[in-house]
C-alpha cells in the first residue's frame, strides 16, 4: 500500500532549511491570526463583547477592496476599503448593539453570531461565490526573496510589515493620545469612566470602528496570499478566538505573541501529523488552554476573574 | 386526578396523530419525510433547550454530539467483518445474532453489526465522550464555555471529514434499515413512511415527556437554582458540577439518539450534519424559541427545520435564518412564544376597540 | 398558552399544506445542485447552464411541441438537504428524470431513493461508485477519475519522470483521485514519494508543499476541484520546485489559472476540450456543440464556461435526445433510451451509454485532453502523449 503508509517524513532529517521554511509558513498564518485576536481584544476590552463576526470585516475588507480595484488604484481601493469597513462596523454598534441594556452574554454571543451569518449571506448574494484576490502588492505570484533555501513571498513582508505598523499605531493611539486613554479608562471601570464625563456609548462605537479598521487592512493584505470568499470570515474567527484566548482576552500585545506561537505550532504539526487534522491541533490548543489555565498564557489568572460574566 | 403539566404533552399527542390523518386526508403524504425528519432535529432541540435554558449552560457544539451517534451507528453496520469470520470472537457474535448478514451494494455477502447493538454502542460512546468532555468544560462559564464547546465541535467535525473509514467528505450511505421490531422498521422506504413518522414523532413525544417530569421534579428545581445564582445553589449543598454534567450528558444522548435514527431513516450521513452552522441553528432555535421554553423550542424548530426542509427559502435560507436570529434576539430575548407576547397582543388587539386607558 | 401555540402549529402546517397543484402539459425536470454553499463554484455554474438551455429550447417550441419545466432546488451541498428534495421532486412535483447533484457525497444519498422512485437521475457528480454497480435509473456526465489518472501517468513516463509527490484536498473529489493515484501508480511505474492531504478551506500551503518538495518529488500532482488548488500551485513555485505541476481535471475553470497568476505558466491538466474549444481543428467532432456552449454561457452570463457547467450541459442534451429518441415522457421508455444512446456530443466527450455503462465516456471517446497554461490561458499541451501512442500499462 503506497501513500499514507509510506512516510519517508519521518526518516529524512530535519535541517536548518526545512526549519526556517516552515518558521516562515508559521509566522505568516500567525500573524494574521494575531490581527483578528487584536482585534477581538479591541472590542473585548471595551465592552465585554466577543464579536463573533470579526472574520466577516477580514472579509469584507478584502472583497470590497477587490471590487473597489476595477475603479481605482490599488493604495485608493484599500483605503476606500477601510473606511468604508469602519462605517459599517460603527452602523453595526449602532444599530444592534448600542440600545441593548445589559444584555446576558449568551444573548450578546446569539446577535454576534447572527450579524455573522447576515454579512456572509449578504456577501454570497452581491459578490457570487467565486474567490477573488487583489494583485501582488511587489511582485506577482512567483517572485521571491531567496535567502539561501528559503524562500519568502514579498507579500508575507508586506503582511508582517503592515501588521506591525497597525500594532505600533495602536499602542501609540492606546497610550498617548487622549480619545485611547479615554477608552482605556472605560475598559477599566465603565461607570467610573462616565462619572469622568467620558461618553462610554461613543467608545463603544470607537472600538467597532477600530476593530473593523485593522481587520480589513488585514484582509486587504492578505488577500493575495490565501484568497477572500464569501465564507473566509468564520475559519478566522475561530483561529482568531484562539490566539485571544491563547494569549489571555484583552491582552493584545499577548495577543501578538500567542499569535506566532500558534502558527508555527500548526506549521510544524505539518511534519509529524497528517495535514488534514491541522485544524484539530489549532483547536486542542484551544481547549488545553482553556482547561488548564482559562487565562491565556500570559494573562493574569486574577484580572480574568475580574471581568464579569 | 390528571396533573396539568401533562395536558400538553396530550394535546402534542394528539396532534400529531391529527397531522398524520390530515396529511392522509388532503393527499399531501409526502409531507411525512420531511417532518419525520424534522422530528429527529427536534430531539437535539429539546434536549439542548434543557441544557441552555434550564441549566443555563450554553453549548455551540451539539452538533458533535448528533454525528458522533449517527457516524457510530452507520459506522458499526455497514463495516464489513466477513473476512474475519474465523476470528472467535466474530462468529460467536454472528451466531448470536449480534452480527447479521447483509447484502451489499455489489451483491456480495457482508458481516455487520446488527443495528441494535449499533445503537446501544453509539449511545455508550457518547455518553463516554460527554462525560469526559463535559468535566472540564463545565467549570468554564460564559465566553469560555461557549468557545469550548465551540471547538468540540469543530474537533468532530474535522475529524469525520479527514478520516476515510468514515467516509471523508462524503460520508456514508446505504446504511440499512433499523429493525426496532418485527414489521417496525427505521428506514426510508416510502412504504413505511407513515410507521416511520409516528416512530419519529414518538420518540419526541417519548422525550417531552421525560423533560417535563424532570422540570418538575426536585432536579428541575436544582437546575433552576443554578442557572439563576449558581453560587447561592453552591452555598445550600447542591452539588452543581454533578447536575451540570448530567444533564449535559442526558442533552447528548437525546442528540446522539437523534442522530442515530435519522441516519438509519436516512440511509447516509455526511460531515454536514456535524458542521458549526449546525450547531449554532440548534441553539438559535432553542434561544427563538424561549430558553426556558420546552415547547417554544420545540415549535420553533419544527417550523424552522420543516421549512428548510422543503426548500422553502432557495437559496436565502441561511439568510433567513440569520435575520430572524437578529431580530428575536433585539426585540424578544426571551423567545417568542412567551406569555407576555401573548398578553402583549391581546392588549394590542383589544385596545383598538375599547377606550383609552382601559388596561386589559 | 400551552393550547394556543399548539393549535398555531397546527394552523400553519395546514396553511402550508394548501400548496396549489398546477396541472400543465409540461415536460416536468427536476435538479438539485448546490448553488450556494460550499460546492458553490460547482452547482451555480450548473444551475446557470440549465436555466439557460432550457430557456433555449422552450424559445424554440420545447421538445415534441411541450415545454420543460425546470424545478432547481438548491441543496446547498447538504445531503440530508438533497434527500429531502429528491422525495419531493419525485412524489410531489413527480418529475420524469432529476439532474444532479452536483456533489458524490449526496448522489450516493439519493441513489437508492431515485431507485426506489423508478426516477431517472443524471448526476453531475464524478465518483465512480455512482454508476459501479449499476443502478437501473443513475447515471453520470463527469468523466471518470481514473481516465484523468492514467493520462497523468502516460504524461509523466512521457517525460521521464517516476517520482510523484501528491497533495488532494479532503473532499470527495479529492479522496477519490487520491484512491485512483494510490491504485494506479504501480501499473505505470510510478512511485508516490509524498501524499499530503489538505484542508479546502486552506489558506496557505507552505508547510505541506514544503513537506513534499523535500520528499524528492520530479512532479507534484495536485488533486483538487477547490479554489485553494491554486494556493498549492502558487506556494509550490515560491518555494522554487522546479517540476512539473500536474493538476486534475477539477482545475477546469480559467479563474484557477488567473487566481495562480504567473505561477500557473506550465501547469499541465487533462480537462475536457470545453475549455480551448477555440484552438480545436474546425473537423473535430466536438468542435461546433463546445463553441456554441461556450458562446451561449459567455454572453449571458459575462463570465467564462467552465467545464463544470459543462457537466449540467450533457446531462440535459442527454436527457432531451433521449426523450425525442423515445418519443415519449414515459419513465421506462426514456430510461431505455438513454442507454441505447450512441454517439451523442457533448462536453465532456462523445457519450455513448450501454445497460452495462451508464457514464458513456471512456478514455478514448475524446473524454481528455492534456492542456497547459500559457499567459494565464488554457492551451493544448504540445508535446503530449497521444492516444495512438500511449504508453500500455505495466501488467
Amino acid at each position: 500500500m503506497a501513500g499514507a503508509l509510506s512516510r519517508p517524513g519521518l526518516l529524512y532529517h530535519m535541517n536548518i532549511e526545512l526549519l526556517s521554511q516552515y518558521l516562515v509558513a508559521g509566522l505568516t498564518y500567525g500573524t494574521i491570526y494575531a490581527i483578528v485576536a487584536i482585534g477581538f481584544n479591541i472590542i473585548y476590552n471595551a465592552t465585554g463583547i466577543i464579536n463573533f463576526a470579526q472574520g466577516e470585516f477580514v472579509m469584507l475588507g478584502g472583497m470590497i477592496a477587490v471590487s473597489l480595484h476595477h475603479i481605482m488604484p490599488l493604495p485608493a481601493a484599500i483605503l476606500a476599503a477601510v473606511l468604508m469597513a469602519m462605517i459599517i462596523g460603527a452602523l453595526i454598534e449602532i444599530i444592534f448593539i448600542r440600545w441593548l441594556v445589559s444584555p446576558s452574554v449568551l444573548r450578546m454571543i446569539i446577535i454576534t453570531i447572527g450579524i455573522s451569518i447576515f454579512i456572509r449571506e449578504a456577501a454570497l448574494h452581491i459578490w457570487g461565490e467565486s474567490v477573488r484576490a487583489l494583485p501582488y502588492f511587489t511582485g506577482t505570484e512567483v517572485t521571491v526573496i531567496s535567502i539561501g533555501d528559503v524562500h519568502i513571498s514579498p507579500q508575507v513582508l508586506w503582511v508582517t510589515g503592515t501588521s506591525a505598523v497597525m500594532v505600533a499605531l495602536l499602542t501609540f493611539f492606546f497610550s498617548y493620545t487622549l480619545l485611547g486613554k479615554q477608552m482605556r479608562a472605560c475598559a477599566a471601570n465603565r461607570d467610573a469612566a462616565r462619572l469622568c464625563g467620558i461618553s462610554t456609548a461613543n467608545m463603544v462605537t470607537l472600538s467597532f470602528v477600530l476593530s473593523a479598521g485593522i481587520g480589513a487592512l488585514a484582509g486587504c493584505v492578505v488577500s493575495p496570499i490565501t484568497y477572500v470568499q464569501y465564507d473566509s470570515g468564520t475559519g478566522l474567527a475561530i483561529k482568531g478566538f484562539t490566539v485571544a484566548i491563547l494569549g489571555g482576552l484583552g491582552n493584545s500585545t499577548a495577543a501578538i505573541a500567542a499569535g506566532l506561537v500558534l502558527g508555527i505550532l500548526e506549521s510544524f504539526s505539518v511534519w509529524v501529523l497528517p495535514t488534514a487534522f491541522k485544524d484539530v491541533v489549532s483547536i486542542s490548543i484551544l481547549l488545553l488552554i482553556l482547561f488548564v489555565r482559562p487565562s491565556g498564557i500570559f494573562g493574569s489568572v486574577e484580572a480574568s476573574r475580574l471581568k464579569e460574566f | 386526578m390528571v396533573r396539568s403539566r401533562y395536558i400538553p404533552v396530550a394535546l402534542f399527542a394528539f396532534s400529531i396523530i391529527a397531522v398524520q390523518l390530515l396529511t392522509a386526508l388532503t393527499d399531501r403524504a409526502q409531507f411525512l419525510t420531511q417532518l419525520t425528519m424534522t422530528g429527529y432535529y427536534s430531539l437535539v432541540i429539546i434536549g439542548l433547550c434543557m441544557l441552555i435554558g434550564y441549566a443555563g449552560q450554553i453549548s455551540l457544539g451539539h452538533a458533535g454530539f448528533f454525528a458522533i451517534g449517527g457516524y457510530a451507528s452507520a459506522f458499526l453496520t455497514t463495516y464489513n467483518l466477513a473476512p474475519h469470520k474465523e476470528k472467535p470472537v466474530i462468529s460467536i457474535f454472528a451466531k448470536t445474532g449480534l452480527l447479521l448478514n447483509v447484502q451489499d451494494l455489489y451483491g456480495g455477502d457482508t458481516l455487520v453489526f446488527n443495528p441494535w447493538l449499533a445503537c446501544i454502542a453509539a449511545v455508550a460512546v457518547t455518553v463516554l465522550i460527554a462525560y469526559v468532555i463535559g468535566g472540564p468544560v463545565l467549570k468554564l462559564k460564559g465566553h469560555y464555555l461557549a468557545m469550548a464547546t465551540l471547538g468540540f465541535g469543530t474537533i468532530v467535525y474535522k475529524v469525520v471529514l479527514g478520516t476515510s473509514f468514515f467516509g471523508a467528505a462524503d460520508g456514508l450511505s446505504d446504511i440499512p434499515g433499523f429493525r426496532l421490531l418485527p414489521g417496525l422498521e427505521v428506514s426510508g422506504k416510502t412504504s413505511i413512511r407513515i410507521q416511520n413518522y409516528y416512530i419519529s414523532w414518538g420518540m419526541v413525544l417519548l422525550g417531552m415527556l421525560l423533560l417535563t417530569n424532570l422540570i418538575n421534579s426536585r432536579v428541575g428545581r436544582a437546575l433552576r437554582s443554578i442557572h439563576s445564582a449558581e453560587d447561592a445553589a453552591n452555598a445550600m449543598g447542591i452539588n452543581t458540577g454533578r447536575y451540570k454534567l448530567n444533564i449535559f450528558v442526558l442533552s447528548a444522548v437525546f442528540a446522539a439518539l437523534g442522530g442515530v435514527f435519522l441516519t438509519h431513516y436516512n440511509g447516509g450521513i455526511g460531515p454536514s450534519e456535524a458542521s458549526i452552522m449546525k450547531s449554532v441553528r440548534y441553539v438559535a432555535i432553542v434561544a427563538i424559541g424561549g430558553m426556558a421554553n420546552l415547547w417554544g423550542a420545540l415549535s420553533m424548530g419544527i417550523i424552522l427545520n420543516f421549512l428548510s426542509l422543503r426548500g422553502y427559502f432557495g437559496s436565502y435560507d441561511d439568510a433567513v435564518f440569520g435575520v430572524i436570529l437578529i431580530l428575536i434576539m433585539l426585540f424578544a430575548p426571551e423567545g417568542l412564544l412567551r406569555r407576555e407576547v401573548f398578553r402583549g397582543a391581546k392588549k394590542w388587539l383589544s385596545g383598538r376597540g375599547k377606550a383609552e386607558g382601559q388596561k386589559a | 398558552m400551552k393550547v394556543c401555540k399548539m393549535f398555531a402549529v397546527l394552523l400553519l402546517a395546514c396553511m402550508i399544506m394548501a400548496t396549489p397543484a398546477l396541472a400543465k402539459d409540461t415536460i416536468k425536470v427536476g435538479a438539485i445542485l448546490a448553488v450556494t454553499g460550499p460546492a458553490a463554484f460547482l452547482g451555480a455554474p450548473e444551475a446557470k447552464t440549465l436555466e439557460m438551455m432550457v430557456e433555449d429550447i422552450n424559445k424554440k417550441g420545447g421538445i415534441k411541441g411541450k415545454t420543460i419545466e425546470l424545478i432547481i432546488k438548491d441543496s446547498g451541498a447538504s445531503p440530508e438537504k438533497a434527500l429531502s428534495f429528491a422525495k419531493q421532486l419525485i412524489e410531489e412535483d413527480k418529475v420524469l428524470a432529476i439532474i444532479g447533484p452536483s456533489t458524490s457525497g449526496e448522489t450516493m444519498k439519493i441513489k437508492s431513493v431515485a431507485e426506489e422512485g423508478k426516477t431517472i437521475l443524471i448526476s453531475c457528480a464524478a465518483a465512480e461508485v455512482i454508476v459501479n454497480p449499476v443502478a437501473k435509473y443513475v447515471f453520470k456526465t463527469p468523466q471518470m477519475d481514473r481516465d484523468a489518472v492514467i493520462k497523468i501517468f502516460q504524461q509523466m513516463k512521457f517525460m521521464k519522470l517516476t517520482k510523484a509527490g501528491v497533495l488532494s484536498s479532503n473532499s470527495g473529489f479529492g479522496d477519490a483521485g487520491k484512491k485512483q493515484i494510490e491504485k494506479l501508480a504501480p501499473e505505470y511505474g510510478i512511485q508516490i514519494v509524498a501524499n499530503e492531504v489538505y484542508d479546502k478551506a486552506a489558506t496557505d500551503l507552505t508547510a505541506e508543499v514544503t513537506k513534499v518538495k523535500a520528499s524528492g518529488a520530479e512532479a507534484i500532482i495536485n488533486w483538487s476541484i477547490e479554489p485553494a488548488q491554486a494556493i498549492v500551485i502558487k506556494n509550490a513555485r515560491q518555494l522554487g520546485f522546479k517540476g512539473p505541476i500536474f493538476q486534475s481535471h477539477g482545475f477546469g475553470n480559467v479563474k484557477y489559472a488567473q487566481a495562480a497568476g504567473e505561477a500557473a505558466e506550465g501547469v499541465i491538466f487533462p480537462a475536457g476540450r470545453l475549455l480551448v474549444a477555440d484552438l480545436l481543428p474546425s473537423d473535430h467532432p466536438q468542435k461546433a456543440v463546445l463553441m456554441q456552449y461556450k458562446k451561449d454561457y459567455e454572453t449571458k452570463y459575462k463570465e467564462e464556461a467552465s467545464t463544470f457547467g459543462g457537466h449540467a450541459y450533457d446531462a440535459m442534451t442527454i436527457l432531451t435526445k433521449a426523450i425525442e429518441k423515445a418519443g415519449s415522457t414515459d419513465k421506462e421508455a426514456v430510461r431505455t433510451a438513454i442507454e441505447n444512446l450512441k454517439g451523442i456530443v457533448g462536453t465532456g466527450g462523445v457519450f455513448s451509454f450501454s445497460p452495462q455503462d451508464h457514464n458513456g465516456i471512456d478514455i478514448n471517446a475524446f473524454s481528455f485532453e492534456m492542456l497547459t497554461v500559457k499567459k494565464g490561458k488554457f492551451a493544448i499541451l504540445e508535446t503530449s502523449a497521444k492516444h495512438e501512442e500511449h504508453i500500455k500499462p505495466k501488467k
